[in-house]
């Protein structure tokens, strides 16, 4: 019995890992194609989403199937878990992606605008080793960085609402521009919300190794919410 | 050992450092922060040291029905129980787990002294049912088993009727009142979720009946006097899933009443029906809890393998 577990185990761990590597990609490609402007590369983000929707109901069936034949316990059940909610925040960020290589379609077709009220590249970097950060976590059982993953999502959260406030002003000075403002203020959101699928899939982390749901702590309480 | 899915940081590899009795974890994490996959109480024992149990504070929390108090059992030179104490609560169902030869039929055994029977023992410490001791010298042990019901692997129903069967420890009290004797055997037999099935041939011998239905019958026999606590050693062991699922819902309707301990090899049997598992390994008491905790989230890594079947 333990082998036929062992081995579904090993196999939920390789496809999670996969849908991992999807996501890590086409948010990367996504990040650029906003940089470089690149629609061509826009357009192959979006079309890649379809392969890691695919992989996300695969995970969820096999995860399925690896409880009702196998019935794990302990670690094993708390694993199996994580897996079934780190698929679906991957599928999420694999969307918001998609939805950035939007962003950078539309962007492309405006003028250059001034990008410098909001810092694409710092933000940017910062969430998408965010993302590779709580995967990292997730192979090493590693909950330190889980940890930092959680404590990383503060600065996002705040730069967000920088940015808000930012379009906010440029819209009232430069209302013909007020397109690209909304575009930039989506890719912003995008972003945020990238980070706090991130720091679920820390949480979750934390969870599998240690038995403890961390979510909803009071520290995180007295932040006023991001503005959407 | 076989290694979790995704294996422990790097750091962890070197090997345990475990001058003495290992620290009582608080929390997996602390566990795991104690020189890596816990300071590897297997080696410990291998090495004759002496090793704490982790015991989880809501065990404190319960009236307790039987204190084991430090107890040992030498079988001739042999060890086979190291120093255990648990405190085992009133009206739930306790379930004792391990791999072959860790000691938990033989502790079953001792609770009613059943290992007085066997020439080799000697024991150490004591045990106290509802506050009376169980060991003291000049403790009359055939009161102390009518205060005990025991129910065995295998059926054992004696070759008489079914009814002879539950009124039997009350025949050799001397009752012979017929309707206190026809009362408490249909008592017994409600009590063992039996009696629609035999209440028309109480008079027909027990050896006729299946094998779920006699160990049914014996368990009427094991509650018709009445007793503070019942043990069951492994008693769905020689059934089949049906019957299986009779004697296991049975006890389900019996805790509160009655408390229970129950050894088990059987890790689905006893996550679907007790309340608190004991974790035993070679004489050993290695964790002690409330068995949702020790099926989500055990204190041990010791435990943790041999809950998801990595050893034993």
């Amino acid at each position: 019995m333990t082998q036929f577990l062992i081995r579904q185990l090993d196999k939920l761990k390789t496809m999670i890992l996969k849908l991992g590597g999807y996501v890590e990609q086409s948010l990367q490609q996504a990040i650029q194609a906003v940089e470089t402007r690149d629609v061509a590369l826009a357009r192959t983000v979006i079309a890649q989403d379809e392969q890691i929707d695919l992989l996300e109901v695969d995970v969820e069936e096999e995860c399925l199937h690896t409880l009702a034949l196998y019935q794990p316990v302990a670690s094993d059940t708390r694993f199996v878990l994580a897996v079934i909610k780190i698929n679906t925040d991957l599928e999420r960020i694999g969307d918001l992606a998609a939805h950035l290589a939007e962003q950078a379609i539309f962007l492309a077709e405006e003028p250059e605008t001034n990008t410098a009220l909001f810092d694409f590249q710092g933000s940017s970097r910062r969430v998408w080793s965010m993302v590779k950060m709580s995967l990292d976590a997730l192979v090493t059982r590693d909950v330190a960085l889980a940890q930092q993953v959680r404590a990383a999502d503060t600065e996002v959260d705040a730069a967000h609402r920088k940015v808000y406030r930012r379009v906010e002003e440029e819209i009232t000075k430069h209302p013909h521009k007020v397109r690209q403002l909304i575009d930039l203020m989506n890719i912003s959101r995008q972003l945020e919300r990238i980070a706090d699928h991130a720091v679920n899939i820390a949480e979750d982390v934390i969870f599998m190794v240690t038995g403890e749901i961390h979510r909803h702590d009071a520290e995180d309480t007295d932040q006023v919410p991001s503005r959407r | 050992m076989i290694p979790e899915p995704f294996p422990a940081p790097a750091s962890t590899a070197a090997p345990p450092k475990v001058p003495g009795p290992a620290p009582a974890a608080k929390s997996p994490a602390a566990s795991a922060a104690a020189g890596g996959r816990g300071a590897n109480r297997l080696q410990a024992i291998a090495r004759g040291e002496k090793v704490e149990p982790a015991l989880h504070r809501q065990v404190f929390g319960e009236k307790a029905v039987l204190e084991i108090d430090n107890f040992q059992l030498w079988y001739g030179q042999k060890k086979a129980l190291h120093e255990i104490t648990m405190p085992v609560p009133v009206g739930k169902v306790t379930a004792l787990i391990g791999p072959s030869g860790c000691g938990k039929t033989t502790l079953l055994r001792c609770v009613n002294r059943m290992n007085d029977l066997i020439d080799s023992v000697r024991i150490a410490g004591d045990m106290r049912l509802n506050g009376d001791s169980i060991y003291a010298p000049g403790v009359d042990v055939i009161e102390l088993r009518k205060r005990m019901g025991m129910v065995f692997q295998k059926p054992n129903p004696f070759p008489m009727s079914i009814f002879e069967n539950v009124v039997y420890s009350l025949r050799i009290d001397g009752i012979r009142d017929r309707n206190l004797l026809n009362e408490v055997c249909e008592r017994s037999l409600r009590g063992a979720a039996l009696w629609d099935e035999v209440k028309d041939r109480l008079h027909d011998s027990a050896l006729a009946l299946s094998g779920g239905q006699q160990q049914r019958l014996c368990i009427a026999r094991a509650i018709a006097a009445e007793p503070e606590v019942l043990l069951l050693d492994e008693p769905c062991s020689a059934l089949d899933p049906i019957a299986t699922g009779k004697v296991e819902d049975l006890i389900q309707e019996l805790k509160g009443e009655y408390s229970i301990l129950i050894v088990t090899h059987n890790m689905q049997q006893a996550s679907r029906i007790s309340d608190y598992t004991a974790f035993m390994y070679l004489g050993r008491l290695m964790e002690y809890g409330p068995t949702a905790k020790i099926f989500t989230n055990p204190l041990l890594p010791e435990t943790n393998d041999y809950v998801t079947g990595r050893f034993g």
